[in-house]
């Protein structure tokens, strides 16, 4: 196989994280988002672990590794537990409707797009010029974030965030040290624990994941 | 040129005797999926048939155009199952016309076919109408912004070029292809009133698009229709293969490539009616409300192709 045809596979590759991570935008179902949250994390894992074998980047295999294991296998198996006991698998309505919120996604995705060139501009690894694709996936899931009003959706769009940063990682500078992504990954494994434990605390107080309840604890 | 011409005929004839079979063949495995009896992949024929052997009971206030649609759809349809490179590449009317046309192609077919459904003056007639049209004039955009992106690729809106760029030249991964693939799926559904924004097999007529559009139609101007509405089908599929998969397509002047272009048309349309089927099994239909978010994500889609392009591409 030729370096070009590895290089269009990547950017295949991170075409899909972008297709996926706007498919998680307009998904209604928690158990769907927990779906493509996987399959997000896949492709991120397949993706790592091409540019490790392309550049001989032998930390590459083991961030590879860790993401299939904690993003593909072990964080949506815990968050399909989740969903089966607090019963929350229903249709819920974002709070801006979702062909709005895909309009400002559009006009995100075109601002990332223009804020990466300057920077792939500088970067001087292979897959420099999906380093918007990247950004564009943070910024994404940060949107999610802000439309969503139960918690598990704003959880699996902070997770989502961490993935677009992680890909952003990897094609400008082939990745952070393994030390740092290490310590990433116990973190967001960690407070992701620490959050399934909340959203438990969240329902008992409030009967329901509704975040909105929780401006009620404002001092007046 | 004789040959050539001899080509195109036999390439539209294809089309139009195959239609019918590819969408026998997709409701077989729609049968299949659902754990049904599958009727034979020969019932689209026998309906046909039948549909042709009936005397056609029109309503007395009905105008000419309501006789005139069925034959001006099916003209349509044939003329653009033509325009679309199956078999052979760059044939003697494909530069008659653009994939822009061809999108003009089907929506001259689709207000005859809303007129002839207003003519009568059925309530559902016209129910039919305005929804076929709010959903075309969302699916027509998404449907340009997939070709843009296909003519980007190929800087020509031209189809026989853009299967000439796919097909013929190095093998090249287009990720921007992957978001116009998924927009055509998309837009193919509500172009040809399928599961999810339309059910083809519904009885309920306050749900029904397509159908209700045809209530007053019998004997064969229906089966003019029908045809139609198979033929419309075999060209969006075709137009997918030509768009995103068209190795196997003979290049111009190669007659000795036809036989296995032909024998790759025909495991390709096999193989995607069978997707189509999985597809349509696996999705709900949407409220009609819907169909615009739905249609707007294709849309999007559409154009993320466009912009992906100018990253990854250039």
């Amino acid at each position: 196989m030729s370096i070009a045809l590895y290089l269009q596979t990547l950017h295949f590759l991170a075409a899909l994280l972008l297709l996926i991570s706007f498919a998680m935008l307009s998904q209604r179902r928690i158990v769907g988002l927990i779906t493509l949250f996987a399959w997000q994390g896949a492709a991120l894992a397949s993706s790592t672990a091409l540019v490790a074998w392309v550049t001989n980047q032998h930390h590459l295999y083991w961030s590879a590794a860790l993401t299939l294991t904690l993003k593909v296998i072990a964080m949506p198996w815990f968050f399909y537990g989740l969903v089966r006991r607090l019963n929350a698998n229903r249709d819920v309505e974002p709070m801006i409707n979702i062909p709005t919120t895909m309009l400002i996604g559009i006009v995100l995705v075109i601002f990332a797009f223009n804020l990466a060139l300057p920077i792939s501009a500088l970067s001087s690894t292979l897959m420099r010029s999906t380093l918007g694709i990247a950004m564009a996936c943070v910024l994404l899931s940060f949107l999610m974030m802000i439309t969503r009003r139960t918690a598990i959706p704003q959880v699996v769009g902070f997770l989502a965030m961490e993935n677009g940063l992680f890909f952003a990682a990897t094609s400008a500078t082939y990745g952070m040290p393994l030390v740092v992504e290490l310590g990433v990954a116990l973190d967001v494994l960690v407070g992701v624990l620490v959050l399934g434990i909340f959203f438990f605390q969240i329902r008992e107080t409030f009967e329901s994941l509704d975040l909105k309840h929780m401006e009620n604890l404002k001092e007046r | 040129m004789a040959t050539g011409i001899l080509l195109q005929i036999a390439q539209t004839l294809l089309a139009i005797v195959l239609a019918p079979m590819l969408l026998g063949w997709v409701n077989q495995c729609r049968a299949w999926l659902q754990g049904r009896t599958a009727p034979p992949i020969t019932q689209p024929y026998r309906t046909l048939r039948k549909l042709f052997h009936k005397d056609a009971v029109i309503a007395r206030q009905a105008s000419p155009l309501f006789r005139i649609a069925p034959y001006m759809i099916f003209g349509c349809m044939a003329l653009a199952a033509g325009l679309v490179p199956t078999i052979a590449n760059d044939l003697p009317l494909s530069p008659a016309t653009d994939v822009i046309a061809l999108v003009g192609v089907f929506a001259l077919a689709r207000v005859f076919l809303a007129l002839a459904a207003m003519d009568i003056g059925t309530s559902f007639g016209t129910l039919g109408a305005r929804r076929e049209m709010l959903v075309s004039f969302l699916a027509e955009p998404a449907l340009l912004m997939v070709f843009f992106t296909s003519s980007l690729i190929s800087q020509s809106t031209e189809l026989p070029v853009i299967v000439q760029t796919v097909a013929h030249k190095d093998f090249v991964l287009y990720p921007s292809l992957a978001f116009a693939a998924v927009a055509f799926w998309m837009v193919s559904t509500a172009e040809n009133a399928r599961i999810p924004v339309d059910n083809p097999t519904t009885h309920l007529e306050l749900t029904m698009i397509h159908e209700a559009m045809i209530l007053e139609y019998s004997a064969r101007h229906l089966a003019l229709i029908e045809w139609a509405v198979a033929l419309k089908l075999y060209t969006y599929s075709a137009l997918g293969l030509a768009l995103f998969i068209p190795w196997g397509i003979a290049p111009q002047g190669d007659y000795g490539a036809l036989p296995l272009a032909f024998a790759t048309v025909l495991i390709k349309l096999l193989a995607g009616g069978a997707f189509l089927a999985f597809l349509e099994a696996i999705s709900a239909k949407l409220r009609l409300f819907r169909a615009p978010e739905f249609l707007g994500t294709a849309f999007l889609l559409g154009v993320l192709g466009m912009l992906i392009h100018s990253l990854l591409e250039v």
